[in-house]
C-alpha cells in the first residue's frame, strides 16, 4: 500500500502530450524528489496531482482513494498541499492573515486559525514579518510564506514546486532546515528542484522526467550515475 | 474613542430629524443613506471578493419590481417587498451567479453589465407582468411625512453595515479576500471558489434588492428605465465605492455623501447641469489617477496634501 500513487498518467493538450505514462509512487514519510530539464513537465505533473488539470489517462490515488479530476480544493481537504514556482501570495494581505486564511480550513474558529497561524510562522521564521503586507516581501521570504500558507492547512503530504530558487546561500540552509523539520513531523514531501546541491541532500529518492516521460527513478546516488540522465541534462556531446 | 465613533455617528442621525429639517434636506439624506447600503453591498462582492460587476442595477430593479409587482398585482402594501425581495433576489442571483460566476475578471463584468441590461429590456416588455414603460405607481404613500422613511433606511444601513462587518471579520471575509487577491491561489489551499463567490453576490444582491424595494415604496413610481439603469444605478454603486474607499467600512458611506451631493449640485446649475455624468466621469479619472483606495483608503495620503499645503501657504 503507497501513500501516494500515480498511475499511468498522461495529460494531452491538443495532440500534444506534456506527460505521458508516468507512474511512480510515494511511501508515508518520505521525500521525492522530481527533477528534469525545462519543459519536462514537472509542473505539469503537480498541477495533476493537485487538480488543476485531470489527467488525459491514468488515475492518481492518494491515501488509496483516487483523487484525479477532483477540484483542488477537494483534494486539499484530503490532506494534500502545494506551493508554486510562481509564488502567488495573497497580495494585499498581511503575512499573518495569508497563513489564518489558509488554517480556516481545519479550524473550528477565528481563535484556532489564529494559533495555527502563530505556529506555522513561528516555525517557519516568519513570525516577525507577520504584519508585512505581502507584496513587500524580499522573495526568499515570499517563498517561505508558500511553505507556510501550505503548511497552515495541515497537510500530510505537501508538493514543493522549485521552493528553493532565487535563494541566496544562507537562505537556501534556512529552507532546507525548514524542510528537514516538516518531514521530522511526519509530512511526506514531494519536491521539485534545480539546485542539485538541495536535491541530492534531501531526497530519498529521486524520479526524472524528460519530455513528459519518465527516463529514471533511484537512490540520489544511482541518478547521479545514471548515463541517461547525465545525457539529458549536459546534452549528448558530454558523453563523448 | 475611535471604537465609540460608529455609534455615536448613529446616535447623530438619528436624532438629526428632530431638528425640524425641510422635506428637501431630508430627502437627500434619505437619499444618501439609501446609497450607502447599495454601496456597501456593492464593496462585499467587488471590494471585497474582487468580482466587480457592472450589473447592480439588475437586483436593485428585482428589489424595486418585487415590492411593485406584489402591490400592483396583489393588493398587498408595498413593504411586503423588503422580506420578499429576499428570496425572489436570492433566487435570481444564484441563476445570474452559475452563468456569470465561471468568468473571471473583466469578462464577468461585462456579463453582469449585459444582465442589467438585459432586465431592463425584459421588463418593458412583459407589459402584463410589469407594466412596462408605464412603470408602476404606488397611488396611496405610507407617510406623508419624510422622518419614517428615513428611519427605516437609517434601520436597513445598520444593518448591512453590521452584517458586512461581521462576514469580513469572519471566515468568510478571509476566504472573499483570498479569492480577490489570487482564485487559483485559494483553490488550492481549500477554498471552494466557486461557493464562497456565490456567497459573496447573494449577500450582495439581496443587500442591493432591500435598497430596491425601499425605493419603490419612498418614491412611490419606477419604470424600467430608472431602476435598471446602467449610467444611474450601476455605474453610480461602483463610483460611490471608488470614490469612497473600495474595501473600507466607511468608504461607501463617504462616497455615498459625495456622489448624492456632487449629483444635486450639479444639477442644479443651469445649462451644464444636463452634463453631470460627464463630471461623474472626469471625478472617477481623477479619483482613479490619484486616491486609487479612495477617499477612506487614502485618508493618510490626503492628510498629507493637505498639511503640507498648509505649512507652505
Amino acid at each position: 500500500m503507497s501513500f501516494l500513487e500515480v498511475k499511468k498518467v498522461s495529460l494531452f493538450f491538443g495532440g500534444l502530450a506534456a506527460i505521458k505514462d508516468i507512474s511512480f509512487s510515494l511511501a508515508k514519510g518520505e521525500i521525492l524528489g522530481l527533477i528534469g530539464p525545462n519543459g519536462a513537465g514537472k509542473t505539469t505533473l503537480f498541477n495533476v496531482v493537485n487538480g488543476f488539470y485531470k489527467p488525459s489517462r491514468g488515475d492518481v490515488l492518494f491515501k488509496d482513494r483516487s483523487i484525479a479530476g477532483l477540484k483542488p480544493h477537494r483534494i486539499c481537504r484530503r490532506g494534500l498541499a502545494r506551493t508554486f514556482q510562481v509564488v502567488k501570495p495573497l497580495q494585499r494581505m498581511s503575512v499573518h492573515d495569508n497563513v489564518i486564511a489558509s488554517a480556516f480550513l481545519r479550524a473550528r474558529d477565528k481563535k484556532q486559525a489564529e494559533e495555527v497561524a502563530r505556529d506555522v510562522l513561528e516555525f517557519t521564521g516568519l513570525f516577525e514579518d507577520r504584519d508585512v503586507i505581502s507584496k513587500g516581501l524580499p522573495l526568499g521570504k515570499r517563498k517561505r510564506l508558500e511553505i507556510a500558507r501550505a503548511l497552515a492547512t495541515q497537510p500530510e503530504l505537501l508538493l514543493l514546486d522549485e521552493s528553493f530558487a532565487g535563494l541566496n546561500a544562507s537562505e537556501l540552509d534556512v529552507s532546507m532546515g525548514i524542510i528537514r523539520q516538516i518531514k521530522n513531523r511526519g509530512i511526506t514531501i514531494m519536491i521539485i528542484e534545480h539546485h542539485m546541491r538541495v536535491i541530492m541532500a534531501l531526497s530519498d529518492r529521486i524520479v526524472v522526467l524528460n519530455y513528459g516521460e519518465k527516463i529514471a527513478e533511484g537512490a540520489p546516488q544511482e541518478i547521479r550515475n545514471n548515463a541517461q540522465v547525465v545525457e539529458a541534462y549536459l546534452g549528448e556531446a558530454q558523453s563523448a | 474613542m475611535k471604537k465609540y465613533l460608529s455609534y455615536m455617528i448613529v446616535a447623530l442621525l438619528a436624532l438629526l430629524p428632530l431638528i425640524g429639517l425641510s422635506s428637501y434636506t431630508m430627502h437627500i439624506l434619505i437619499l444618501v443613506i439609501m446609497w450607502s447600503v447599495i454601496g456597501m453591498a456593492w464593496n462585499l462582492l467587488s471590494g471585497y471578493c474582487g468580482q466587480v460587476s457592472f450589473g447592480h442595477a439588475a437586483f436593485f430593479g428585482t428589489g424595486a419590481y418585487t415590492a411593485g409587482i406584489l402591490y400592483s398585482k396583489l393588493g398587498l402594501s408595498g413593504w411586503w417587498g423588503l422580506p420578499a425581495s429576499i428570496i425572489v433576489v436570492t433566487a435570481f442571483a444564484l441563476v445570474i451567479g452559475y452563468i456569470c460566476l465561471r468568468l473571471r475578471g473583466p469578462f464577468f463584468a461585462l456579463a453582469t453589465l449585459s444582465i442589467g441590461v438585459i432586465l431592463r429590456i425584459v421588463a418593458e416588455n412583459m407589459v402584463d407582468f410589469t407594466g412596462g414603460d408605464l412603470g408602476i405607481m404606488i397611488r396611496e404613500r405610507t407617510w406623508v411625512e419624510k422622518i419614517w422613511y428615513y428611519y427605516i433606511i437609517l434601520a436597513l444601513a445598520c444593518g448591512t453595515f453590521i452584517v458586512v462587518k461581521l462576514v469580513i471579520e469572519s471566515k468568510l471575509g478571509y476566504y472573499f479576500v483570498a479569492i480577490r487577491e489570487d482564485q487559483d491561489a485559494a483553490e488550492s489551499l481549500g477554498i471552494n471558489t466557486t461557493l464562497y463567490k456565490t456567497i459573496a453576490l447573494c449577500l450582495s444582491a439581496v443587500l442591493t434588492g432591500f435598497a430596491g424595494a425601499f425605493y419603490m415604496n419612498y418614491m412611490g413610481y419606477i419604470d424600467p428605465k430608472v431602476v435598471f439603469a446602467l449610467h444611474d444605478i450601476s455605474i453610480v454603486a461602483i463610483m460611490v465605492v471608488m470614490v469612497g474607499g473600495v474595501a473600507t467600512y466607511w468608504g461607501p458611506v463617504v462616497g455615498a455623501i459625495i456622489m448624492v451631493l456632487l449629483a444635486e449640485l450639479i444639477r442644479s446649475i443651469p445649462l451644464l447641469g444636463t452634463a453631470h455624468h460627464t463630471f461623474f466621469g472626469i471625478l472617477l479619472i481623477i479619483i482613479i489617477i490619484f486616491l486609487p483606495n479612495g477617499i477612506v483608503g487614502d485618508f493618510a495620503k490626503l492628510n498629507r496634501i493637505a498639511g503640507f499645503a498648509r505649512r507652505r501657504s
